[in-house]
């Protein structure tokens, strides 16, 4: 029997405010354990939170970006359980009230993921078990998480990744989280199940913990899906339960059952008041986010003239696409930017991070007014890889590398004086070339060249060439 | 301005250089030294802090400095509000030992004007209880009589004022954890409208129902320390503060305005307790005002409503006691789980326990709608029926207490027998609303009895001032210096 997967995800973000959630403490990653905390955010009797303003517009942003409705009535509510890392034994969050609803996430096959919602919370603490001892790192206490709940929509592996990737991207695209698996400011939790293909009953499903690359997703799915569909094939049932993935034997292993489920107690935190969004904030909000990243990849396609593998690449990152439009200002050849960005330029960056920030030593009107040389004939290709990799290395504007002679190009007389010259200085090559060895006006070129600095037109020397050694 | 209010009375001798800061806490700090034994109205004598910030008084008062409105008064500290480098402990065991690292707002903004903090009073147990008898301490005596408790849960603050042992004290107001021990210790307490005086530091009992306010010897002094403490605070997503100060109010003219007398606050009040009131009401009446009675039954689902939400709030709040961070921990234990459990089964008291076990069933999957849920619209109920109330009057006019104060160790013998003597005081936490317990004459038994004044949400002056009327009328027959402590 074909067995069709049905699957739904729980995405947990880190937001990228620069102070926590309910204090005005560092969110900064790292730092010796304990040192970016306060007595709200270890939870000292008498303390009370205050909700970070920048949080819920965070929230909000993220939202609006995945065509959510914002909750006017939301609210703070209190999840308890036990845990040394949680000093509160109970985590602020959100429960019935949460403050998106109703939104999606569209894949490239056209399929919209549909989100039942996003919610803020409180992330917790860590535990660092160390010399046969457990410690407590309180650093993470009270960092801004938003949890994006998605409708079970999704119904092969490869949605599941590209749903992550296009959160990713969306998320960094309006700038409130990096979204790095590795670093845990973007984890998953799958729920999972597979029913007979055709069938619209949902299957029993598993919930598989805290997803931290893609790789492991990848692989826990698969090992997931086989392992249901053997114990229905065998005739078992699928038990409903919490399971995690261990990356050792790449298995999925029981945690714990419905029935051990735990009971959190939700109640509403009575030290907040309602979060207020009004309209008017939602407005605001909604002017101050950059352009939906797939609104701009069409408007790359259609006003720049790129493909949509160029505009892709450009749009992934929010900082390189600015920088894009900027260097691409007045410039006719908008593909020789997109060559610069992806080739010299992306070279000498290390990383996706490095990516996501784009420190560039050359601003963008630097560069759009070295492809405008180019757009005017005065440099040629290699002249403008050369000068872009020097403009690199110094970060100083083309004119410093180009002189007023260089631009000023080589007129026709000029060029022919110089290929004449060429052709007295190497009589071996005309000859040979008389000869019949086509290749050897290549080097009489090459000295044109060299004697240009580059900036001579290769063709034209050689038509030139040519027509005097046939002379 | 009136002739009770000690601490303008206080202020003026040590202006006036009658008596220095020095020689007034010294002379304070020596009667607790004899007579706090017998009350056990303080857990915590803090002389060496209070000896200094007198001295720094005393400087002030050498450079001619105008004092500010509470500097160099001796006061005190009920143990649930957090002080800087001193121990904190809500009277529990399982938080001996803790010292808070930073202030609570209260105390920070009193630290300021340089008030004399004698040292923390005696409570109930993370302020859980009718008798002061739940603290780790055992309970606070009743200067009146010292056969009788304070009173809870301050009952070591309104035990200390009583006793004179402090000018005032902090106190908190969770379901009339100031108003009753100031009713049975026959001095004033003032429960403020929930957001006026800033929780920050509070060490939580109920979030939402929690508020801290003054208990003292007269109502001028419980305005003066109140317009102090009712200040905005950033720190505490509730707070309001208040606009307007309401010292100037207290002799505002009452004439032509209306008390509620309110049926249901009278049902089950002893009798002796009932005739005193009607007495106060005489009073008012006398003064100009008038009195209305109306029915509002929602006042007796005020009880469950509030044991319900008051126990779930605690029983999240209470979490955090798990011997990891501070605070008391078990000595012997094979695992965290069998670590936790232990250090809280050790560290609380009876009633601490009792309060969690209820407040976590009620919330509890399968139980929430019947329980939680019910009294949270209930309480809407209740909050709307006040609106009502006080579209047909200014004030209202209750007991504090159907009763004077308790005879030692009754509150143990039947935990819902001594919840239902909290009957008239918890109403108005539940609304959230301001309310002042005045003395207002003696029960049979010869203890004194407290009457209530409840107004709408920020009516603190109108409260006051209706309070302050009475006193000023009435105080000869309705209070009674115990004699004790400092005489002035």
């Amino acid at each position: 029997m074909n067995y069709e997967v049905v699957c739904g995800l729980e995405t947990h973000i880190e937001l990228s405010t620069k102070t926590k959630i309910f204090c005005s403490c560092t969110t900064e990653f790292g730092g010796k354990p304990n040192t970016h905390c306060c007595p709200v955010c270890i939870g000292l009797p008498g303390t009370l939170p205050k909700l970070n303003k920048a949080v819920v517009e965070y929230a909000v942003m993220a939202g609006l970006a995945t065509h959510c409705e914002i909750n006017p009535d939301a609210k703070m509510d209190r999840k308890n359980y036990v845990y040394p890392d949680l000093p509160k034994a109970y985590q602020i969050s959100q429960y019935d009230q949460p403050l998106c609803r109703h939104g999606y996430v569209e894949l490239s096959n056209g399929r919209k993921i549909r989100l039942t919602r996003i919610h803020m919370e409180e992330d917790a603490g860590k535990l660092v078990h160390e010399r046969g001892n457990t410690f407590i790192d309180y650093n993470r206490s009270g960092v801004p998480l938003i949890e994006i709940v998605s409708e079970p929509d999704i119904r092969s592996i490869d949605e599941a990744i590209e749903y992550v990737e296009k959160l990713q991207m969306i998320m960094r695209y309006i700038g409130i989280s990096d979204c790095r698996m590795q670093e845990g400011s973007l984890r998953c939790d799958v729920n999972i199940s597979v029913r007979p293909q055709g069938s619209t009953e949902l299957g029993i499903r598993t919930e598989i913990k805290n997803m931290n690359s893609f790789s492991h997703m990848t692989k826990a799915m698969q090992y997931e899906i086989d392992r249901q569909i053997d114990l229905i094939e065998s005739g078992e049932k699928v038990v409903q339960e919490t399971r995690r993935y261990n990356e050792g034997t790449g298995c999925t292993e029981g945690m714990r059952g419905k029935e051990d489920a735990d009971d959190y107690r939700y109640f509403r935190e009575p030290d907040l008041v309602a979060v207020r969004v009004t309209d008017d904030m939602v407005k605001k909000t909604k002017a101050k986010m950059p352009e939906d990243p797939q609104k701009r990849l069409h408007r790359f396609v259609n006003d720049y003239g790129l493909t949509e593998g160029d505009a892709q690449m450009l749009i992934e990152h929010r900082r390189i696409a600015d920088y894009f439009e900027k260097a691409a200002n007045g410039v006719k050849n908008t593909r020789t930017v997109v060559n610069c960005i992806t080739g010299p330029i992306f070279a000498r960056i290390k990383d996706e991070s490095e990516k996501d920030s784009f420190n560039i030593n050359i601003p963008p009107e630097n560069l759009s007014a070295l492809v405008r040389l180019f757009d005017e004939g005065k440099i040629r290709k290699n002249q403008l890889k050369s000068t872009l990799e020097k403009m690199l290395d110094s970060g100083k504007p083309a004119s410093a590398f180009l002189s007023e002679k260089d631009l000023a190009g080589i007129s026709a007389e000029d060029l022919k004086k110089l290929c004449a010259q060429a052709i007295h200085a190497n009589p071996n090559a005309a000859k040979d070339y008389l000869g019949g060895k086509q290749k050897a006006v290549k080097a009489l070129v090459g000295a044109v060249m060299k004697a240009t600095r580059g900036r001579a037109n290769p063709q034209e020397a050689e038509k030139i060439l040519i027509s005097l050694i046939g002379q | 301005m009136g002739k009770y209010g000690k601490i303008a009375q206080l202020q003026e001798m040590l202006s006036s250089g009658e008596i220095s800061c020095t020689e007034l806490t010294k002379k304070y700090l020596s009667v607790i030294g004899k007579e706090n034994g017998a009350l056990n109205a303080y857990i915590n004598v803090t002389a060496d802090a209070a000896l200094k910030t007198a001295a720094e008084v005393d400087k002030d008062i050498a450079a001619g400095k105008e004092l500010a409105p509470l500097e160099g008064i001796p006061m005190a500290l009920k143990d649930n509000i957090s002080t800087k480098g001193m121990e904190t402990t809500c009277c529990s065991k399982i938080l001996g030992g803790y010292v808070p690292i930073y202030d609570a707002t209260v105390w920070s903004v009193l630290k300021n004007q340089k008030a004399v903090l004698l040292g923390k009073t005696n409570m109930d147990e993370f302020a859980m209880g009718s008798s002061c008898e739940t603290s780790c301490h055992g309970g606070a005596k009743n200067p009146h009589n010292l056969k009788r408790v304070a009173g809870g849960s301050s009952g070591g603050a309104a035990s200390a004022v009583s006793g004179n042992l402090a000018a005032y004290a902090l106190g908190s107001d969770t379901g009339g954890s100031i108003r009753q021990p100031a009713s049975f210790c026959g001095a004033v307490g003032f429960k403020p409208t929930y957001g006026t005086v800033s929780r920050y530091g509070l060490i939580a009992y109920a979030s939402s129902f929690d508020q801290i306010g003054p208990i003292a010897s007269s109502v001028e002094d419980a305005a003066r320390v109140y317009d102090v403490i009712s200040v905005y605070d950033k720190m505490d997503s509730t707070s309001s503060g208040q606009k307007e100060p309401v010292l100037p109010a207290l002799e505002n003219d009452i004439r032509g305005k209306k008390i509620g007398i309110v049926k249901e606050y009278f049902d089950g009040v002893r009798s002796d307790v009932k005739e005193a009131l009607l007495k106060a009401a005489d009073v008012f009446r006398s003064l100009g005002a008038e009195t209305v009675e109306f029915s509002m039954p929602s006042i007796h689902y005020s009880l469950p409503v509030y044991y319900i939400l008051a126990c779930a709030e605690a029983s999240s709040n209470l979490g955090r006691y798990d011997g990891i961070r501070y605070g008391y921990q078990t000595e012997h234990y094979t695992s965290r789980n069998e670590m936790i459990c232990k250090t809280r089964s050790e560290g609380f008291g009876a009633e601490v326990k009792r309060r969690i076990l209820l407040g976590t069933y009620v919330l509890s999957s399968g139980y929430y709608d019947a329980y939680y849920k019910k009294a949270q619209d209930l309480r809407g109920a209740i909050v709307q029926a006040f609106d009502g109330a006080f579209s047909k009057c200014d004030v209202i006019l209750a007991p504090t207490v159907p009763m004077t104060a308790f005879p030692e160790n009754y509150a143990a013998k039947d935990p819902v027998e001594t919840y239902q003597t909290d009957i008239c005081t918890v109403p108005v936490n539940i609304a959230g609303l301001p309310a002042v317990s005045v003395p207002c004459g003696f029960g049979s038994d010869g203890m004194p009895v407290g009457m209530q004044i409840l107004g709408p949400k920020f009516s603190e002056s109108t409260v006051l001032n209706f309070a302050n009327m009475y006193e000023s009328a009435a105080r000869e027959t309705s209070f009674k210096d115990t004699g004790m402590g400092v005489s002035l």
